[in-house]
């Protein structure tokens, strides 16, 4: 349920922002499968777009250390979206100049630093530069990935030298298939806080920025969103319907209720026909289409 | 000035610049054989948990974050845990991104009785990865002139460090012969037992050439060390402290490719090293260095 605190223009940017990331990962999916792109490993955040999008409404100028799964947060930070489709098709006007593909983009201009491709790398980076800048940062990791020793040391290091960073887990219980109740008896919020401020909670957006909100001026704090992610752990597959719940459709039917149906479904179809062309843009111009 | 000394007073004057120096147990006794100054983290120096794995990230972040860190690890075996980010990003992320990560990666090594992890050193795991220059200073010049380098290039560094150069207070000069039997090349404290094989081995009527090996990565022969080993009958030796499958046989490799010489490697032994004095595996002796230039040129 939509908080009252949350202005309409606020609301519909969240949705805006959900939208872009999901349109822009569907054309993505339908580019991939078409074939009209490098067949290199892509990782889709379809499902679970609420995350990024409602943390940027809050955490606006945060450094940003994501892992291989960063459409979402580039863009819901403000990544330039033609730049992120040239780095797909390995152009050298992609984010990371082609280097950098689906998997370790980069973003100089909203401080998204780029990822190295062992996982959970991104979380001591991203304390050692909390406690080197100061500054706000935010280091996003899977429920996998927050598995490493070296996540679980850099958080109690930053939780001991009260590092001003957010810890994002975005878990949707699965490390590609095996689940997580049995890789491990623990979760992140009761086990992996080191005495910092913590939550357990789903992806709804609206209680994101709620406890968003909430931990800004508490950090260090972590989160541990429960998420259904739609699309495989890398490539466009689908299994199915999501496990739980549909996240996209529940926001939706969220803003039917706040009386912005029309708004919002204005805003879907805007975004799903810019995205489609601009796609269909940068592939002619790549000669690719 | 010591080179524990020459360290600590750049250590020092880093931090004072607003510079970071970080790594475990820093401040327990002794300050690291005295390289460390007795300065706070309020100053800039960062006691790290003990958690290795972890360390080399936050360095990486602190990089990220313009403040060209001293990261330093007191036993180099303990970089098989440190040197993932270190490599798999520091050294990458220039080429990946754009981004330059200078990192200075003090690491230490020692011997003698202290088991198969922490003994010697082990710079060759860093070698073979892109992006990251490997240095092996044994003296105080040498120290200020990888420091100077670092300080005025945005490459992460891996200093290999030995215990036994903290308290040298001297230069190492090359030694050149006239009609040289053979070039010893040795690397970090190898250079000191091979300048006193050389001296035994003159007294033998064995003439050899000695020229340091500094830089490890990026290796470039250059025409003085080519010279001193084509000028040689019996081609050269590289003496390393590290196993020979590691950077030792790559230099030596260089520098057959770049001459008419053969180029032997003397290293490490091809096992574990055991706590006991008997069953432990330093770098090559005096005598061990003896043996293998008179096995090579057959006298």
């Amino acid at each position: 349920m939509i908080s009252g605190s949350l202005t309409t223009e606020e609301i519909l940017e969240i949705f805006r922002k959900i939208c872009l990331i999901r349109y822009f990962e569907l054309n993505l999916k339908r580019v991939y499968d078409a074939g009209l792109m490098p067949r290199i490993p892509i990782y889709l955040s379809v499902g679970q777009e609420t995350i990024a999008a409602s943390l940027s409404m809050i955490y606006k100028g945060a450094s940003l250390f994501g892992q291989h799964r960063g459409h979402g947060i580039y863009l819901a930070f403000g990544g330039n979206p033609a730049q992120l489709i040239d780095e797909l098709l390995g152009l050298p006007t992609g984010c990371a100049g082609g280097m950098g593909g689906s998997a370790s983009i980069q973003c100089p201009e909203i401080k998204m630093f780029g990822h190295d491709g062992l996982m959970g790398t991104q979380v001591p980076i991203g304390v050692g530069y909390a406690i080197g800048t100061g500054q706000t940062t935010i280091t996003f990791m899977g429920d996998a990935s927050a598995e490493e020793g070296y996540v679980l040391g850099a958080i109690g290091y930053a939780a001991t030298k009260k590092a001003p960073i957010l810890f994002v887990v975005c878990d949707n219980g699965l490390s590609i298939l095996t689940k997580k109740d049995v890789r491990r008896n623990w979760n992140m919020a009761d086990h992996a806080g080191f005495g910092m401020i913590t939550m357990d909670m789903t992806d709804d957006p609206w209680e994101i920025i709620r406890i968003g909100k909430l931990f800004k001026d508490q950090l260090p704090a972590l989160i541990n969103i429960r998420t259904n992610r739609e699309l495989w752990h890398a490539g466009t597959g689908r299994d199915g319907e999501p496990n739980e719940f549909n996240r996209f459709n529940v926001t939706k039917n969220d803003i039917a209720i706040a009386g912005l149906k029309i708004e919002a479904d204005i805003i879907e179809k805007e975004i799903e026909a810019s995205i489609e062309a601009l796609w269909n843009q940068r592939l002619q111009l790549a000669g690719r289409l | 000035m010591t080179v524990a000394e020459t360290i600590r007073e750049i250590t020092k004057k880093h931090l004072l610049s607003g510079g970071v120096a970080l790594g475990q147990c820093l401040t327990a006794v002794g300050w690291v054989g005295g390289t460390v100054p007795e300065l706070t983290e309020q100053d800039g120096l960062m006691e790290l948990s003990m958690d290795d794995t972890a360390g080399g990230g936050i360095a990486v972040g602190l990089a990220l974050a313009g403040k060209r860190p001293i990261y330093i690890v007191r036993y180099q075996g303990f970089q098989w845990f440190n040197a993932a980010m270190i490599v798999n990003y520091a050294a990458k992320s220039k080429d990946m991104w754009g981004i330059h990560c200078p990192v200075f990666v003090r690491s230490v090594a020692m011997e003698g009785s202290i088991g198969p992890v922490a003994s010697s050193s082990h710079h060759g795991m860093f070698t073979r990865m892109p992006g990251i220059e490997v240095v092996a200073p044994m003296t105080p010049a040498e120290y200020v002139s990888t420091w100077e380098y670092f300080m005025s290039h945005d490459v992460p560094i891996y200093v290999s460090e030995h215990r036994k150069s903290f308290p040298i207070d001297y230069e190492l000069p090359h030694i050149i012969k006239p009609k040289a039997d053979i070039t010893l090349f040795p690397i970090s404290v190898g250079r000191l037992n091979a300048l006193e094989a050389v001296k035994e081995l003159e007294k033998e009527g064995i003439t050899c050439n000695l020229v340091h090996i500094i830089k490890l990565k990026p290796f470039v022969p250059s025409n003085f060390m080519l010279k001193a080993l084509t000028d040689s009958t019996h081609g050269g030796v590289v003496i390393d402290t590290d196993f020979e499958n590691g950077v030792s046989k790559c230099i030596a490799h260089d520098l057959m490719l770049a001459s008419d010489r053969k180029v032997h490697t003397l290293g490490l032994k091809e096992r574990a090293a055991g706590f006991a004095p008997h069953l432990d595996n330093l770098p090559p002796s005096l005598e061990e260095i003896i043996e293998k230039v008179k096995e090579l040129i057959k006298k």
